[in-house]
C-alpha cells in the first residue's frame, strides 16, 4: 500500500471500516471508489475484507444451542416445565 | 432465534415470571451460545459461559434499567463471563497489552499476503475444512479483539451497542474492530493464497 496518488493507501485505511460498513458519505465513497480503481493493492485488500466479514456472518449462521444443552440450561434455570414450550 | 414472535417483557421478568424468563432464555440462547462458542472455541465451556449468563440475568434482573436494550444488556453479561472465564483458564494474560495497542490504531498497516481470492466461488471458500480454519484465525486474535469483532461483526450489533456491552468508547471499538477485520483478513489471505498457489500448479 504504498501508491501514491490524490486520495492514498494510508488515508483509506483510516476510513476503511466505515466504507466496508456502508456509513460514509457519498462524496468520500466516490473518492475511494476512484483510488480502488486505479490501486490493485487496495483493491484486493478491501475485497478480501469484505469477503472474510461476510464468510464468518455465514459460517455462525446455522449454530443453534444442542437439543441437550438447552435441556441442561432450563434445568440448570429451574424453567424445565417450559421445555415444551 | 425468535421461536415466539411477541416482544419479551421486562415488566414480567421483573415480577419474576418464570414463562417470561423460560420465552427469553429461548430467544437469546442461540446467538448468546455463538458468542461463548466464537470466544472460548469450545463447547463445554460454552455451554458454562451460557448457563453462567442466565443466572447472572436473572440475579440482577430486578437492576435492569433499560439504558440499553434488553438484549445489549444480556450480551455485555455473556461477554463478561467469557472474559472471566478466559482470565481464569490463564490468568497469565495481560490484558493491558490489548488495551495499550488500541491507542495506537493500526499504524501503517503493510498486508500480509495480497492474493486476490475475494473473487473465489462461495462453495469453494465455505467448505467444512474452511470453517475449521475461520474458527482457528479467530481463536489466534487477543481475546479483547475477539469480543469486539465477534459482538459487531457476527452477531451484528452497532458501534454503539458494542461500547455499551463493553464498556468501552465507540473510537475505541472502531480501533479493536479494524485491526481485529484485518489481522483476520490476513490470516485467511494466507490459507486462500496457499490454495489458489497449490491449484495452479496442478
Amino acid at each position: 500500500m504504498t501508491h501514491k496518488d490524490h486520495y492514498n493507501c494510508q488515508a483509506l485505511l483510516g476510513n476503511l471500516s466505515d466504507y466496508v460498513d456502508g456509513c460514509l458519505s457519498d462524496e468520500l465513497c466516490q473518492e475511494i471508489d476512484r483510488h480502488l480503481n486505479e490501486c490493485e493493492d487496495c483493491r484486493i485488500v478491501v475485497d478480501t475484507l469484505h469477503k472474510t466479514i461476510y464468510l464468518y456472518q455465514k459460517s455462525a449462521e446455522e449454530a443453534e444451542v444442542p437439543g441437550e444443552v438447552r435441556e441442561r440450561l432450563f434445568r440448570t434455570l429451574k424453567i424445565e416445565d417450559y421445555l415444551q414450550s | 432465534m425468535d421461536k415466539e414472535q411477541t416482544e419479551i417483557s421486562v415488566e414480567l421478568l421483573q415480577t419474576g415470571d418464570r414463562h417470561e424468563f423460560a420465552r427469553m432464555v429461548d430467544k437469546y440462547s442461540n446467538a448468546l451460545y455463538r458468542l461463548a462458542l466464537k470466544m472460548l472455541g469450545n463447547p463445554r465451556d460454552a455451554e458454562d459461559v451460557l448457563q453462567n449468563t442466565f443466572l447472572q440475568a436473572f440475579q440482577h434482573l430486578k437492576e435492569f434499567e433499560g439504558r440499553s436494550s434488553l438484549s445489549t444488556w444480556l450480551y455485555r453479561i455473556a461477554s463478561n463471563e467469557a472474559l472471566m472465564m478466559i482470565r481464569r483458564r490463564r490468568p497469565e494474560i495481560d490484558f493491558s497489552d490489548a488495551a495499550r495497542e488500541e491507542e495506537e490504531g493500526p499504524g501503517d498497516y503493510e498486508p500480509a499476503e495480497l492474493t486476490d481470492w475475494g473473487h473465489l466461488p462461495e462453495a469453494e471458500v465455505l467448505t467444512s475444512e474452511t470453517r475449521l480454519v475461520l474458527d482457528q484465525a479467530i481463536q489466534t486474535l487477543p481475546e479483547t479483539l475477539r469480543i469486539v469483532f465477534i459482538l459487531r461483526d457476527i452477531e451484528g450489533l452497532s458501534i454503539r451497542e458494542t461500547s455499551q456491552a463493553l464498556d468501552l468508547s465507540e473510537t475505541a471499538v472502531k480501533t479493536r474492530l479494524l485491526r481485529a477485520r484485518l489481522r483476520l483478513r490476513d490470516e485467511l489471505s494466507v490459507y486462500y493464497g496457499e490454495k489458489m498457489h497449490n491449484r495452479s500448479k496442478k
